[in-house]
This record gives C-alpha cells, structure tokens and sequence, in this order.
C-alpha cells in the first residue's frame, strides 16, 4: 500500500485541493510544491498522489485541462471548480475544529 | 448541489465509458510527463540516466498497479462488467444457436400471448375512457337488474334532484336509416340528453355540440352530431357538412358538428355512427316513451361526481331519489336501489363476462409463461452443468461466484428480452388486426385494442421477471461448483441419479402443458359439435334480410301491407322454396321475452308469472323457411289478425313448464300483459335462442299480424348459389322501395357473428393448447437432447458390450418417458378437473367425452414421439469405436 500512513486520513484531500486552489498545476509540480511547502514531514509518495487526484477530478471539485507546462511540454493542468472551492472551504473549516481540539487537549495541565 | 455535481462528473463517466482509449492514453500521458520530469530531476542531481530511471519507478512504487488505482476512482465498473458480460453473453449464445433460437422463441411465443392477452385487458378493463376526467365518470346500475336501464320520467328526476353529481346524462341507443341525399344507409344512433357532451366535457372536432339549452320539449331538436369515424368515411372528411340538413327515418335533421376523433361513446367496444338529441325520439324510433314512466329505455345514465363526492355519499343520495320516487309513483315504479359503476363495460351486465373471459385467459397465458420459464429453466440448468468446467476454470483463475452468477444471470435476461422483443412484435402485429376487426357484421362492435405503453412496459416487466425466473435456476449449481473437483473428473463426470430440480421442472411443465392441451381438446370438441348441434333451425342454405320500415318511413297500417309484399316478392324469385318474416331469428343477440301467466292467474304481477317466455313474431311460413318441426297442431295463418281470437304456437319447453305436458298444452290458453287470453295453436321443437350452451329455454311464436313489428328478418330459404340468390333479391328489394336501407347475410354467416363470444373463447383456448404443445415438445426435446449427450459415453460403452437397440433406448431416454408419463397424468387429471369451467363458455363441454380423453393422451404421446426422436436417433446412430476413442 502507498498510503500515506503518517498523514490523518483525509487531510491528502485538503492539501491537494489548498494547493490547486492557488494556481492551476499538473501533477508533477503539485508533488514539487507539497514536498516544498511542508518540508519533510507530510511525506506523499508519487504513487499516491495520482489516484487521489483522479478522485478528486472524479468527485467534480477540480477540472483537468491539458496545457503547454513550463517546460514547454503538454501536461494536465488541475485547478479547482466551484464544487471543489465549497469542499475546500468544508474541509479547511473541519480541520481547523479538529485541531483546534486536538491542540486544546494536548494544552491540558496536569494536575 | 446534486444537479451541479453531475454537471461536473457526468461528462467525466461518459469519457470514461464512451472514450476508454483516450481516457487510458490520457493517463499514460500524464504519469509518463511525471517520470520525465523526475528523471530530469535525478539526472540533474547526478544519477546516471539507469539509476534516475530505476528511482523514478521506486518512487511511483509500481506505475501499473497505480493506474489501476487510477482506474478504479472512474467509478463505471458495473457497466464495464455489464458490458463485458453482454459481450461475453453474445458470444456464447452466438456459439449455440440452436439453443439460442429454441429459448427465444419459446419466449416470444409465451410472451407475445402475454402481451396479447394483456393488451385486451388493458384495453376493454383499465384503460379509462377517452373523456376528460374519466375516473370521476360513473353510471347508474340497478342492484336489482345487472344493468343501467332507466324511464325518461325517472331519469330527470335523478337529475333534478341528485346533489352528488355535476349533472347527469342519459342516452339511449338504436338504429335508424340516415339518408344524405342519394342512398339511404343504416346507422347507430346514440339519443342523447342535451348535455350530454358537455357532462363528458367533450370539445367538438368541427362545428358545434347539442346542448341543453337546444332542448325545448318532443322533437324539437332535430340536430344530428356524426362521430368523427362516420364523417371521415360517409362525407370524406367534407368540412362543409356543418348546417347540411340529412333524413333520419325520412325527417329532416341539421348536422351541427363532428365528435373528437377518439371518442367512440361510452361504451368501449360499440362504436356508434351519430348522436341525436333525446327529445326527438319520436322521429327516430317512430313511437315515443318520453312520458312512460314505467317503461326502461334511457339504456345509460352518467355522470361525473362532484369534486369531494365520494361513491358511497353519491349511492346514498341517489337511493334516497329513489325511494321519494317509489313512494310518488308506486304504480311505476318498483323498489329502487344503487351502485355506481365505471360506465364502459356498462358495469357488471357486460363487465361481469368480459372481466372473467379475460381473467380466464390471463390465466391460462400465466400458465403458458410458467411452463416456458419452467421449460428454459431446466435448458439452462442443463447448460449451466455442461458448463461446470468453464465455471470451475474461471473460478480457478479467481473470478467470483458472484460475477460468474452475474454472467450467467445477463446471457438468461438478454435471452428474456430478445424473446420479449420478439414476442411483443409479435403481439402488436397480432393487436393492430384485431382492433380493425368487426365481428359481429350487423353491430358496429370494434375492440379497440390497439397496443400502448401499459402493454409495452407489462411485456418488459414479464420478460424480465421471466429472465429472473429461469435465470435463477442454475444458480445453486454454481454456488456448489468446486473447481477442484470438476476439473479433476473431467468431461462427463458425475450423472445426477436421483430425482433432481430439473426432473421436477420438466414434470411441472408437461403438467401445464397437458393441462393446456386437454382443455383446448375439450374446446374444439365443443366447436366442432357446436357446427352441427340441435339448434331448432337449419341455418344453411337460408339467407336473412333485415328491414326496419320506419327507416323508410312505413308504420301503422303502412306497415303490414309493405311486409306482405316483402314476403310475395321473394318468393317471387325463381329457386325460392319459402319465405318468411320473424322479428329476429334465434340465437341473434337482443331477443325480448315476455312474462307468461297462467289462465287462471288475474293478477298479472311479475311475482305470480310461470315462464319468462323468449317472444317472437312470426309470419305463416316461418317453421318451413327455417325448418322448425312442428311437433303437432298448426302454425300461425294470414287470417291470424287483428280481428281474430289471439294464439300462439309455443315450443316444448313452454308446454312442459306452463301446462305440464305437451298434451295438456294444445289447445289450452295462457295469459300476457297486453294481449290478454292466447290460445296454444301448436307446438315446434326446442331450440337454441340465445346461447348454444344455454339449458331448454321457453319460446313463444306470435301471428305478426296480431303481434306486429316494425323491425323484421326476412327468412329466404333456397337452394340457389348464395350470390345469385343475394342479387335477385337486391333488385327485388329495389323495386319496392329504393329508399328502404336493409342488411343481408347468409344464415350461417349471421349465426358465426352471433356466436362470436363463444366462439372467440374456443378459439383462444384452441391456440392455448397449441402453444401448450409446443411447449411441452421443447421441453422433452431439450430433456432427452441432454439426458442422450450426457450419456454418449456409457451408451457407446453398452453397445460396444452389445447392447441391443431398445436396451440403449431404454438408457438413453428411459427417464425423459417417464418424466413425461407422470406429468401426462397430472395434468390430465387437473385438465378434467378444470374444464368443468369450460363447460358454462363451450358447447357440450364435457371432459368425461371418451374422444377428448383418448385424443389427450394420443397427443401427448405423439409428442413424446416427436420430440424424443431426434434424440433417440443420435442414440442409435452411436458408433462406440469413434466414441471411445475421442475420450
């Protein structure tokens, strides 16, 4: 399995969906851009990163166009659709409840 | 939210279903830019080109099985398996075509008598009528008689007086001579109320309708409305015909408008030529009983119910009416109580034998499809087994019992829905002709059964459940396969002995099978003895002319000189040998009969009369023209008339019941309504009146001129060829009377028509049988096919051992005869049990009838015979040499 096991189950979807909500990328700069953006820590394998963006277009919440790359190669660009912008905002907001709880429990004094 | 999701997915699934090859290529594409790209990146970081290429691959941690992962987010497997299994399917139905074509046709032939038989339901029992609104539409019925017949004088006052309807109609039925300038023709006319088409809420085709607001007392609406069918045959369509003034029975009557095109009455199956208003019936019948408050002739009252009305609260009302009336005219009017009934049956008077006639039909088509899925289900069993190592095979190879179940189960559907294809075409063909069909020549009788989507969808329904039905057979089958062991045993492996699902299958369908073939013997032994039963008249060799002189505007003293000369003209044709008048010869539909009292009896109410005698009218010659015996006395004469003491000659059945005996009859006198003391003059034979299964009827026959009737047949009895004899009395007929419209036709031809019920009835059961048999030679056939071919191993083993040929008959088809014997017998037992039903709708239907039994079981085992013979033929053509050493 290619599962990310040290990544929370569902957070693959919000980060894909934040970082398409940027710019429109292909898939090969995404993997670029996650690996930048968080360092070492959210490790996501290339195998993994593919089927979850083929989801992601299968659910409707980003749209596939193929374009000239930076490289001036054809490449197939993601960015997000007004679904994907609504799931994103539901998902950043569940994220934030969830480890805002997590963060208070942690927070706890011991008595 | 919904909508808009699949805004987004649905061109997405249908590019992954539709464009496979590009979505795939789509897919390379994109993972093969990624190994690029990171190939680059190592080779940038100093790998060589291998070692980049090896840790690209490592990194995507196998490129395959992560398209697959891809693959699997397209969520369009269930139809790429579907897909795959019609393809699959195809292939393997395309490689056994005999197989192929046997289940479907045995299929469609079910099927189609489905469709068939359920486009007649729909047609005459749940399609609504063709008016708006037609659930809330409902007619009056007596409880008292099956029917809706009311006064004229009754009639208003339910529709004065009712709170439950919109308004109520009333009309009443009959025929006249309609005459648009050159030549007089004969015509149904439907006498209705003024507002009658504004309670259907009918809109007119062309022109206008007749409205209440036209009717102001007797005869003074003289406007005729013409049914769109008339206007489209009898004025081609004439869009001037508005205003045109036309005779009805001589008197003139403006054509006002034209009905919508599909709207036949309200009754569904009559289809009527014009409408007149009601208040002119004078003119159209030559008598009035628009003042009769006792006499029953408004034939329907309808009406739609108030919106918030239930049935119950409408029956309430309208019994209340009636008891106010009962107690108002208690003279006229009898006791009085109600049921509302959808009208196009006219409730339960035809709808009682038109809802058990297509009940018993549907029945038997049910018991014709159970056999056919009985009859697939042990083909694909048999298939299913030959299949065991292909089902093992897969199964080894990892497919699921799941998907190979659901392989098996697509090839028994599409099997179902090219039957079902196939059978529904079969059955529109078979619809379309009969709603064109008129069979009864004298009545405009149509059975507008002209196929819908109701009988599209019942036919797709009973293929699929069909489909279910037989493709479920094999299923435990599959589920026990282990793939091990068949493969191991090899071809051949493995004979059930005991007595398996097949075997009972098999034997359930030749139950059904003989079933149906035994009462469809039972039924053509009816009708063949029907042609020729005892109906008191020889119908061959006659010819009827049926006049009503009112069309021509004969009545009162007109009247019987005009059938006088009627009579002197035909016999006036060469080869005549007698002639006569009846007011309607037996077995036509409609004879009125008449209370009988006896002489002693004065008061003359229904509840004190002996017989309710079948009346007709009858001029001297009649017993000769229609070759009635007379058993003694005489028959009426020409000096039986007005002037003269009143008789009657009266059948057996009259005497016995009236007087006691035949004897006690002759010369006696009885009582009627009316006429006052009747002499018996003589006595006729029995004889069929009204139906041919009917039990011994009582019939009176009246001197005309005593009893005199504007409608008569005339009975011409020559030996003459039929078209000959049809001219010469045309022109006789012409010379007459030009403007007098008649309908001919030659006795027996008239007889077929009157007896079209029954007749349709036997027919039906005959094809039944029919498909029956066909079915029960399928199913043996496919039974001894396989049992032989399952068993060509050891049979070639025994007769290389020398066997001798009907030892290796008895091994090869040993078990189908059985099969065949056992179900033989049940069913016929169940078949005898059965067609006592049979016998209230058929001739002499009797299943004790030594011929019926003998020919039930001469059937069956011809179609043993038949269908074991090419089997038992492979048997015997076996060569053990070649046999044995293909193994």
């Amino acid at each position: 399995m290619s599962r990310p096991t040290d990544l929370v189950q569902g957070t693959l979807d919000l980060l894909l969906l934040k970082i398409v909500a940027l710019e429109p990328l292909n898939g090969w700069a995404i993997s670029q851009r996650l690996r930048q953006v968080s360092g070492d820590i959210l490790q996501v394998s290339d195998g993994s990163l593919y089927p979850a963006l083929h989801k992601l277009e299968q659910e409707g919440w980003i749209a596939a166009e193929w374009k000239a790359s930076e490289n001036n190669r054809r490449a197939k660009f993601y960015s997000l659709t007004r679904l994907g912008r609504r799931q994103l905002e539901k998902e950043a907001a569940n994220w934030t409840r969830l480890s805002d709880a997590i963060t208070q429990v942690v927070r706890l004094e011991e008595a | 939210m919904r909508i808009e999701h699949w805004l987004y997915t649905l061109p997405l699934r249908l590019r992954s279903l539709f464009r496979r090859d590009r979505v795939e290529q789509d897919l390379d594409d994109e993972l093969n830019y990624h190994m690029e790209r990171q190939i680059e990146q190592y080779v940038a970081q100093g790998q060589s080109p291998e070692q980049a290429g090896r840790a690209a691959l490592r990194a995507m941690d196998g490129v395959t099985q992560r398209k697959e992962e891809c693959r699997d987010t397209r969520r369009v497997h269930a139809f790429d398996d579907l897909a795959q299994d019609i393809r699959y399917g195809m292939r393997v139905l395309a490689k056994s075509p005999g197989f192929t074509s046997v289940a479907v046709l045995t299929l469609a032939l079910a099927i189609g008598a489905n469709a068939v038989v359920f486009g007649i339901l729909n047609a005459l029992v749940l399609r609504p009528l063709n008016v708006p609104r037609a659930e809330s539409l409902y007619g009056l019925q007596r409880n008292d008689a099956h029917f809706g017949m009311e006064s004229y004088r009754n009639y208003l006052d339910f529709h004065d007086r009712n709170r439950s309807f919109e308004s109520l109609a009333g009309y009443s039925v009959t025929q006249a001579g309609l005459d648009t300038g050159d030549n007089p023709s004969r015509v149904w006319v439907v006498e209705a109320t003024g507002n009658y088409f504004d309670v259907m809420g009918l809109k007119p085709h062309l022109g206008r309708f007749f409205h209440s607001s036209d009717e102001h007392g007797p005869n003074s609406a003289p406007y005729v409305v013409l049914s769109y069918a008339y206007w489209h045959s009898h004025f081609s369509d004439d869009r001037g015909v508005v205003g045109r003034v036309v005779r009805l029975n001589k008197h003139p009557f403006t054509i006002l408008g034209v009905a919508p095109k599909d709207y036949h009455g309200t009754i569904v199956f009559f289809f009527p030529d014009v409408f007149v208003p009601l208040l002119n019936t004078e003119q159209v019948e030559g008598y009035s009983n628009l003042d009769a408050r006792n006499v029953r002739w408004v034939f329907q009252t309808l009406g739609h119910l108030k919106p918030g009305v239930t049935p119950a609260q409408a029956i309430t009302d309208l019994n209340t009416i009636g008891g106010w009336l009962q107690t108002q005219y208690p003279k006229e009017v009898g006791a009085m109580s109600f049921k509302l009934v959808p009208p196009g049956l006219y409730g339960d008077y035809l709808g009682r034998p038109v809802k058990a006639f297509v009940a018993g039909l549907m029945l038997l088509a049910g018991l014709i499809l159970l056999a056919a899925c009985a009859n697939l289900g042990s083909l694909f069993a048999a298939r299913a087994a030959d299949r065991s190592r292909e089902v093992a095979l897969r199964l080894a190879l990892g497919a699921s019992r799941n998907r190979i179940l659901r392989t098996l189960f697509t090839e028994a559907v599409m099997i179902a829905l090219m039957g079902g294809a196939a059978g529904l075409a079969g059955s529109v063909v078979l619809l379309r002709w009969l709603s064109v069909w008129q069979p009864v020549a004298r009545f405009p009788i149509n059975i507008p059964v002209t196929p819908d989507t109701n009988v599209y969808l019942a036919a797709l329904l009973l293929a699929l459940v069909s489909g279910a039905l037989f493709g479920i057979v094999p299923v435990r089958q599959v589920l026990r396969t282990n793939p091990y062991q068949v493969i191991k045993a090899g071809p051949g492996g493995a004979i059930g002995r005991r007595l398996s699902a097949r075997d009972l299958l098999l034997v359930t369908q030749i139950t059904i099978c003989a079933v149906l073939v035994t009462s469809s013997m039972v039924a053509v032994r009816g009708l063949m003895r029907s042609l020729d039963a005892e109906v008191g008249v020889e119908p061959r060799h006659a010819m009827l002319v049926n006049t009503i002189l009112r069309m021509a505007g004969y009545s009162g003293e007109a009247m019987p000189g005009m059938q006088r000369r009627m009579i002197d003209s035909m016999q006036a044709i060469p080869g005549v040998d007698a002639v006569a008048l009846v007011t309607m010869p037996p077995l036509e539909m409609g004879a009125p009969s008449q209370m009988v009292y006896k002489d002693e009896t004065t008061d003359l109410r229904p509840s004190n009369m002996v017989a309710d005698a079948l009346r007709y009218s009858i001029s001297p010659d009649y017993f000769q023209a229609a070759r009635t015996r007379l058993l003694s006395g005489r028959s009426v004469t020409w000096h039986d008339d007005q002037n003269a003491p009143t008789v009657a000659v009266v059948n057996r059945e009259f005497a016995r019941k009236v007087f006691g005996s035949t004897a006690k009859a002759m010369g006696s006198y009885f009582r009627m309504r009316g006429t006052g003391r009747v002499q018996v003059v003589g006595i006729v034979e029995d004889g069929k009146y009204v139906t041919l299964t009917e039990d011994a009827t009582a019939a009176m026959f009246l001197p005309i001129l005593q009893a005199p009737s504007n409608e008569t047949w005339l009975v011409i009895r020559s030996n003459r060829e039929e078209r000959q004899l049809a001219t010469a009395i045309q022109a006789n007929l012409r010379k007459l009377d030009a403007g007098l419209p008649y309908y001919m036709q030659t006795w027996t031809k008239e007889l077929e028509g009157a007896l079209f019920a029954s007749r349709v009835a036997t027919v039906a059961l005959g094809i039944m049988g029919m498909l029956g048999a066909m079915l029960a030679i399928t199913g043996i056939f496919g039974m001894a096919a396989y049992s032989v071919s399952k068993r060509l191993r050891e049979l070639g083993i025994r007769m290389a051992l020398g066997a001798r040929r009907q030892e290796i008959l008895q091994a090869g088809l040993g078990r189908a005869l059985k099969l065949l014997a056992v179900g033989s017998a049940a069913g016929m037992i169940l078949g005898v049990l059965s067609t006592r039903v049979l016998a209230s709708i058929v001739y002499e239907a009797t299943p004790r009838d030594p011929l019926v039994l003998a020919g039930v079981i001469v059937a069956m085992l011809f179609l043993g015979l038949l269908a074991t013979w090419i089997p038992a033929q492979r048997a015997l053509s076996l060569d053990p040499l070649t046999l044995l050493r293909e193994e």
